[in-house]
Formats: C-alpha cells, sequence, structure tokens
C-alpha cells in the first residue's frame, strides 16, 4: 500500500469512527436545538470519510463501504481519541475540540500538499471543518464561562490531552500545544502520546455492533 | 358555555384560524396543550427505536439517512415543544412529565425493534401512518400548529423514501432478507392498525369539535390502507390478516377488529418496550442535566 | 439565560421571509448555529432573519368604528354609478342619433 493510501485510511477512519461516536447523541443530546445540530456535524464527517474511502478505493480496487465495513478491527488506522465509546458531555466537548484544532493544522498541511487530489479535497473538507470549529469554540466559551463548566472541561481536556496528542505526526505537537495552551490560557501537562495503531477495547466492540447487521448475510448481499 | 366561548367555537368550526396571542377559551388551551405535548412527546420517544441501528446500520449511504430522519425527528420535537411552550407549558415540564409517565406518547413508540428489518417497516409504514395524520393537521384550528405541520410533512416524505428503499433493498435480496422484512411486518401489523385510534364517531370526538383535528380515525386509517395495502402486497409480502380486504360496494377495508383493550394498555404505559424507553430517557436527561443548568440558566 | 429568537425564512431569492418557527439558545452565536441546523440544514433556505422575542413589536387590532371605508376598496360602489353612467350615455347617444 502507499503512503498515500495509508495517509488517506488514516484520515478517512478518523472521520468515521468519529463521526459514528457522535452519531450516538442522536436522539439524547443536551437539549433538542444542539441534537439536531450535532447529527449534522456526525454526517459531515462521514461524509468526509467516505469521500477519502472513495479516493483510497480507486487505487486498493475496492469501494468505500467494503473499506468502511469489512476489514478487520487491527486493520483500522484511527487515532485512539476517537474510539472511545460516546462521553459525557464536557468530554465530548473537549474530544471534539482538540479534534478539529489537530484536524485544522493536518488539513493545513494538507492543503499545501503537491498532489492536486489530496490538496482539493483537504480544501473542502476544511471548508465544512470551519463550521465544526466554530461549534466546538462556541461551546468551550460558554463552558470557560462558569464555575462549574470550567472545572468539568478542563478535567476533560487534561483526561484526553494525551489522545489528542496522537492524532497528528510528531511533528505536528508542538504546534498543537501551543495553539490550545495559547486558547486555555494553561499549561498543560507533560504526556506521552497514545499513538496510532493502538486498538482500545472499545473499537472492537464498537465494530462488532456496527458490523453486525452487515455481517449477517453473505458477503456482496445488497442492503 | 358562555355567549364569548359560542362565538369562537362557531368561528373555528366555520374554519377559523387561531393565534398564538389571541383569546381562547380554557378548555381549547388545554385540548391544545395536551395533544400537541403528545405528539411531540412520540417525536421524541420516537428516536429511540432507530437510535440503536444508526451503530448498526450497514452501508454508509443507510448509515446516513437513517441518522438523517433521526435528526429529523429530534428537529420535530424541538417545533413541536416550542408550540407548547407559547401556550403556556414548558419544555422542561413536558420532559419532567414524559419520563415520570403522566402524559403519553405514541402507540407505536412502546415496541421493540428487533432487525433491520423493522428499520425498513417503520421508516416506511409507521412515517406513512404518521403523515396521513400529519398531513390531516395542516388544516388544525391552531395556526402555528397548522404551519409547522408543512415542514414535518415534507421531511416525513424523505422517511419514506428511505423506508421503502431499504425494504425493497431486502426484498429482492437473499431469502433471509426478505424473511426480515416479512417478519418484522408480522410484528408491527398491529401497532399500525391501532396507530390511528379507536374508530370514534366524528361528532362525538372533542378535538373534532375544536377542529384541532379534522379527520375522524376510522377516516385516517382507511386512507391509510388504502395507500399501502396495495404496495405491500405487490412486493409479496403478506399482511397478518386473513380477513382484510376492501368492500368494493361501499369502498371500505374490512379487517379483523385490533384488540383495543391492548392499544390503551400500550399507550398508558404497559407496551412491551415502555419501561425501558421511559428508564433510558430518564437517565440520558439526568446525565446532561447539568448542561442545561451550566449553558442555558447560569450563563450571563 | 434562555432566550427565544423568532425565524424567518426565505425560500428563494426574490421571495418574502416568512416566519417559520423559533427557537431556544443562550446567545447569539447559537442561536445562528442552531437555526442554520434547524431551517437550512436541506438547502431549503436563502436567507434567514432570526430576531429575539422581545424586539418583535406586535399589532394585532386595527379599529375602524367610523367607518372610513374610503380607504378600502369596499369603500366604492363603482357598479351602481358606472351602470347609471352607462345608461345616460346610451340614451344621449339615442337622442342624437333621433335628432340627426
Amino acid at each position: 500500500m502507499s503512503a498515500r493510501t495509508d495517509l488517506l485510511l488514516s484520515i478517512a477512519d478518523d472521520e468515521l469512527i468519529l463521526g459514528w461516536r457522535d452519531s450516538e447523541w442522536t436522539g439524547i443530546a443536551p437539549f433538542l436545538e444542539e441534537d439536531v445540530a450535532l447529527s449534522s456535524i456526525a454526517q459531515n464527517e462521514i461524509g468526509h470519510a467516505r469521500a477519502l474511502y472513495e479516493l483510497a478505493a480507486a487505487e486498493l480496487g475496492t469501494s468505500a463501504d467494503e473499506l468502511a465495513f469489512d476489514r478487520r478491527p487491527a486493520q483500522y488506522r484511527c487515532a485512539p481519541l476517537v474510539q472511545l465509546r460516546r462521553l459525557e458531555w464536557a468530554r465530548t466537548i473537549a474530544r471534539r475540540w482538540l479534534y478539529e484544532t489537530a484536524d485544522e493544522i493536518r488539513l493545513e498541511e494538507l492543503k499545501g500538499s503537491d498532489d492536486g487530489e489530496l490538496a482539493g479535497i483537504a480544501a473542502k473538507m476544511n471548508r465544512e471543518e470551519a463550521y465544526h470549529r466554530l461549534h466546538a469554540e462556541m461551546w468551550v466559551d460558554r463552558l470557560l464561562a462558569s464555575e462549574e463548566g470550567r472545572r468539568r472541561f478542563f478535567e476533560a481536556v487534561d483526561e484526553l490531552w494525551p489522545y489528542a496528542l496522537g492524532v497528528l505526526d510528531e511533528g505536528l505537537r508542538s504546534e498543537l500545544r501551543r495553539r490550545v495552551e495559547e486558547r486555555l490560557g494553561r499549561e498543560l501537562p507533560a504526556a506521552e502520546a497514545i499513538e496510532r495503531g493502538r486498538h482500545e477495547p472499545e473499537l472492537v466492540e464498537l465494530w462488532d455492533e456496527m458490523t453486525m447487521v452487515r455481517r449477517s448475510a453473505p458477503a456482496g448481499a445488497r442492503w | 358555555m358562555d355567549a364569548r366561548t359560542q362565538e369562537f367555537v362557531e368561528y373555528v368550526q366555520s374554519g377559523g384560524q387561531v393565534e398564538a396571542t389571541d383569546w381562547m377559551p380554557d378548555e381549547y388551551r388545554a385540548r391544545l396543550i395536551k395533544f400537541i405535548e403528545m405528539h411531540a412527546n412520540s417525536e421524541l420517544m420516537g428516536v429511540l427505536p432507530e437510535r440503536d441501528w444508526i451503530l448498526r446500520a450497514p452501508t454508509l449511504q443507510r448509515k446516513l439517512a437513517l441518522t438523517a430522519k433521526i435528526q429529523d425527528e429530534v428537529g420535530h420535537a424541538q417545533l413541536i415543544y416550542r408550540v407548547v411552550e407559547d401556550l403556556g407549558k414548558p419544555r422542561q415540564a413536558c420532559l419532567d412529565d414524559l419520563v415520570s409517565g403522566r402524559s403519553k406518547f405514541h402507540n407505536v413508540f412502546h415496541y421493540p425493534t428487533r432487525t433491520w428489518g423493522d428499520v425498513g417497516v417503520i421508516a416506511w409504514l409507521v412515517d406513512a401512518a404518521a403523515i396521513i395524520s400529519q398531513k390531516a393537521l395542516l388544516r388544525c384550528s391552531y395556526a402555528p400548529y397548522a404551519r409547522i405541520m408543512k415542514k414535518i410533512c415534507w421531511e416525513e416524505s424523505f422517511h419514506i423514501l428511505h423506508g421503502r428503499d431499504v425494504v425493497l433493498a431486502l426484498v429482492t435480496g437473499t431469502q433471509e432478507q426478505f424473511e426480515l422484512v416479512q417478519e418484522a411486518l408480522n410484528r408491527w401489523w398491529e401497532p399500525l392498525m391501532h396507530f390511528h385510534g379507536t374508530p370514534i364517531p366524528a361528532d362525538e370526538d372533542p378535538m373534532l369539535f375544536w377542529r384541532i383535528k379534522s379527520q375522524a380515525n376510522e377516516d385516517a386509517r382507511q386512507q391509510f390502507l388504502d395507500g399501502y395495502v396495495p404496495q405491500i402486497r405487490e412486493l409479496g409480502l403478506e399482511i397478518p390478516d386473513p380477513a382484510l380486504r376492501k368492500d368494493e360496494e361501499t369502498g371500505r377495508w374490512l379487517y379483523t377488529e385490533p384488540d383495543w383493550e391492548r392499544l390503551r394498555a400500550v399507550i398508558t404505559g404497559h407496551g412491551p418496550a415502555s419501561a425501558e424507553r421511559l428508564a433510558f430517557r430518564r437517565l440520558s436527561r439526568e446525565d446532561v442535566a447539568w448542561v442545561e443548568r451550566v449553558i442555558l440558566a447560569e450563563a450571563a | 439565560m434562555r432566550r427565544v429568537f423568532e425565524v424567518f425564512r426565505q425560500e428563494r431569492k426574490g421571495q418574502p421571509l416568512q416566519h417559520a418557527g423559533s427557537i431556544v439558545a443562550p446567545d447569539e452565536r447559537f442561536a445562528e448555529l442552531y437555526a442554520r441546523e434547524q431551517y437550512g440544514r436541506r438547502q431549503e433556505s436563502a436567507a434567514l432573519w432570526l430576531v429575539p422575542r422581545e424586539a418583535v413589536l406586535e399589532i394585532g387590532d386595527f379599529p375602524d368604528e367610523f367607518d372610513l371605508k374610503y380607504r378600502r376598496v369596499d369603500g366604492y360602489s363603482i357598479r351602481e354609478r358606472l351602470r347609471e353612467a352607462r345608461e345616460r350615455a346610451s340614451s344621449a347617444r339615442s337622442a342624437s342619433a333621433g335628432a340627426g
């Protein structure tokens, strides 16, 4: 597999699994208006995953659906950050915000790529992610505005920080730290990144569930 | 009935529409709140039977369409609870009453969803039944409710498309996939026949008196049967009611009398999944209660 | 704080903005995002107007106790006068024809 396909699959898997996790909130988000908004974000992420899988599928001679569903859990390349199952709300926002901050750094790199197709899709994704960032930032502001919100949010960020580092290649991590610390106005603990390639038990559970219907009919069945 | 109420009744019965800030009799307001609140509750509780399958949808396209459908239902709950709030009952009070079992929600959302076949049957046929009731509400005497029904009906039409497409894929798939649909239809038929309520005569129905509703229960059921029995049968599916047939002379459908006692039990919270659904709603609401407190209540 | 925003929606450019419903949000940023999702996620809107409910000034009664109906179309009984004018014109024509 080419380095390009490998990269495409890493990002696609991140977007797919994060979208799947965020969609766990559909129907039970803190209030109805937010429920509708978060559900759109989940759908966007999965839409991004599909577009990236299609690029990878062209090279691998397969399809987006087969890449999304028919691999074994160990073959997924997503960062452990997105594997964690539906988190309570402060952690959900912290994960969204950390992911979007990291993703922005990653997309900035990709947009400058010599590979026109890759640069193009990165630019397109970034236009939607800008809206996700707006959503995350407005939540961060709201949480920071109250004593209880701030306490819960900092706790969540500290817990997820080692996972957030794992979203990016090593060379980009100092930039992530700089942006997060600047935004929060506080220093983050020194931490070892929880690296891509590690598979949390929660990913295997999710995979069992997300593929159960598809696996119930012979390969190639129509759904 | 005092003269002002009499005048109001004549006004709504002749097709007049009422706005939130208009004067209205207390009984009219109370009936509106109860009816519209139950509708909102149903949209919100209707999310739960399908929600489990968001994680299990078997292709990316199905995943997206199902998530969007459930998102629409949450959006409908938002729109409808807003109407209730403007009539004087706050959303939090509605949710309190819902999770404590003091208010009701529609019968079909008290049943479990067992297979992917249910996902297709619900989106196709439950939403088809719902759109019939909701289209009739476009003529509701309470204008703010009638107005949002336009958006709701428009969105429901996507659900029927999605549901029918899921069903078509399954009935043209393997024998096991076909049977998923047949088996789901067998389980959902009785709840579907219950859906439009007991055949209460139009002149005894207070909802028709106030022109909150404009279609009698049995007329809605007949419209459903007219529209969907042929569509179900043409797929080779069998409807589990040997007595079901159309009387060509009267143009009315004849069917085995549904068990109305069971309907009453189900909507008063004794359905197969009622307790579990309410408990889940209660717990998930408790988990996020602090967010409402921090974000909506205390923020500057 | 829980604020209600009234949402007006324009379906296509050139059409009037019509009241679409309302949303609840803690502030204007949330309101914008939530209205965008609730009333525009299917590309069904060309524009939205958000108005805090407290900014809406409602006028719901328009008294006309002294029947000033010259300001309305039903204030003019054109038909009767038109009939009279036509009759007069036609009898004038027949009178001048008789004289000629």
